[in-house]
């Protein structure tokens, strides 16, 4: 297998090893209209890409080994500098500066922890116990406009599963928030970069909407 | 508000076939998967399950090609259980597009199997099945293939246990009610649900509507599971959805 060669104009999801890409692969090429779209573990595809989608599932501390065991540190960082960033569940964490999970440093392109949901407040208006993982489908509540929410109703439901949520230092970027015992940050965005705690590409018509606006973003 | 209960179609799948489907109303292939799946999607299910009852190793692949058909199409999360006897399988599955794998005797056989695999993948990819039946008033005791076989364990305990070894996800099914269209048995949905933290699914003996609300306020369950009452066409999962949430159940509208 020779590794795709480096194209520009790409859209890039970036493949470090942490599960399957195949769900974001397909739903960005649903809503692509004809764009290329590739997965790639290679840096130098990353750094020709257009546009970068940066994903994540499992453990933290895994994700960021397996980045650095393959060498997309400076790939990714500068994909967040300078592109179309889209951050998708720990895709989104590894953007801040430390998690509580295995208690390991993030990238820090984002001022701020990845925190657990704190057992003693896991109960919800009625008074009853909230599970963690939290699995399903919950309302994203925007907090500011974003292209990305283009078309979006506010408080749509998205399909999230995580037991671990950021909590940003700069209140500025934080663009969704999403009550599950506490009101978290779901959705953070600065300059070229969004990036949200969901699943969208689990997430039917809304969740396909929002990967359709970050292929047309212009930020 | 906040999370929302989950509906959950579920198709037995052989050989490439649904088969509950065939009696499946206003479609042009009622025994196809991909399309039964669709259908479930623009009505607004939460998720689907597919469940792999073939029982030929030989057809073993078939249920690969309809999961990558289904995750090209239906971008809503797909379980698919049935079969799973190694890490090897779970990793096919979830590469063909699955979500999340479901096992079941496997995991009583080989208990390691689930941490083995919970380790790989991630706790949010595995759920494990317990298929239970009431041996005494207030007991429930797991059974294995197909429903045939009584292990003795007590299925309150193997959920907890389960859970320990990294299931993110349990799908509960009452053996006593599994066909009877009689409601789940809620006292056992409610004793899983209460005895775990991660989310449990309510499966077997649904009929009607409010079935479904009560596995959700009696019953404790995360999610509610169904087959026949919407492959046969008497509610759509929207149908489903209205009733519950004029019960007062947050759901997805």
């Amino acid at each position: 297998m020779h590794e795709p060669p480096a194209r520009r104009g790409a859209i890039v999801v970036i493949d470090y090893g942490m599960g399957n890409l195949r769900s974001v692969w397909q739903a960005l090429v649903r809503v692509a209209d004809g764009r290329e779209v590739l997965v790639s573990a290679d840096p130098a595809v990353v750094g020709a890409a257009e546009r970068v989608v940066f994903p994540g599932q499992g453990a933290m501390p895994d994700c960021m080994r397996e980045i650095d065991a393959r060498g997309l540190r400076p790939a990714v960082l500068e994909a967040a500098a300078n592109k179309p960033f889209l951050g998708i569940c720990i895709g989104q964490q590894m953007l801040f500066e430390h998690s509580e999970e295995g208690d390991v440093p993030g990238l820090g392109v984002l001022r701020g922890s990845v925190r657990r949901f704190p057992a003693d407040r896991m109960r919800d208006s009625d008074d009853h116990r909230l599970k963690v993982p939290h699995m399903g489908w919950n309302q994203v509540r925007h907090c500011r406009e974003h292209p990305l929410w283009a078309g979006i109703a506010d408080g749509a439901r998205f399909y999230f599963v995580h037991s671990y949520y950021v909590a940003p230092v700069d209140d500025a970027c934080v663009v969704g928030t999403t009550d599950y015992g506490i009101l978290f940050t779901s959705a953070v965005a600065r300059d070229n970069i969004f990036a949200i705690q969901c699943h969208p590409e689990k997430s039917a018509q809304a969740g396909l909407a929002m990967l359709a606006n970050f292929v047309a973003w212009k930020p | 508000m906040g999370l929302a209960k989950r509906i959950i179609p579920c198709l037995d799948v052989t050989a490439g076939r649904v088969v509950k489907g065939t009696n499946f109303v206003d479609l042009r292939d009622a025994g196809d998967p991909v399309e039964i799946a669709r259908r479930y999607d623009e009505q607004g299910a939460d998720e689907v399950t597919f469940l792999d009852i073939t029982a030929s190793s030989d057809q073993r692949d078939i249920i690969l090609h309809i999961v990558e058909a289904c995750a090209a199409q239906v971008f809503i999360p797909l379980t698919v259980g049935g079969g799973v006897r190694s890490v090897a399988d779970v990793r096919r599955l979830l590469n063909a597009g699955a979500d999340k794998v479901s096992m079941n005797t496997a995991a009583v056989e080989n208990p390691d199997l689930v941490a083995e695999a919970s380790a790989k993948v991630g706790n949010q990819c595995i759920v494990v099945a317990i298929d239970a039946k009431q041996s005494a008033p207030g007991v429930w005791q797991v059974f294995t293939h197909g429903g045939r076989r009584n292990t003795g364990i007590d299925a309150v305990a193997w959920a907890r246990r389960v859970q320990q070894l990294g299931a993110g996800e349990i799908l509960l099914t009452s053996m006593d009610r599994d066909g009877t269209r009689n409601g789940f048995d809620l006292s056992l949905t409610r004793a899983i649900s209460d005895a775990v933290d991660v989310p449990v699914i309510a499966s077997g003996g649904v009929g009607n509507l409010q079935h479904l609300a009560d596995g959700v306020s009696e019953g404790h369950a995360d999610a509610v599971l169904a087959a026949s009452i919407f492959h046969f066409g008497e509610f759509t999962v929207r149908q489903a959805k209205e009733y519950m949430r004029e019960r007062g159940i947050e759901v997805r509208l």
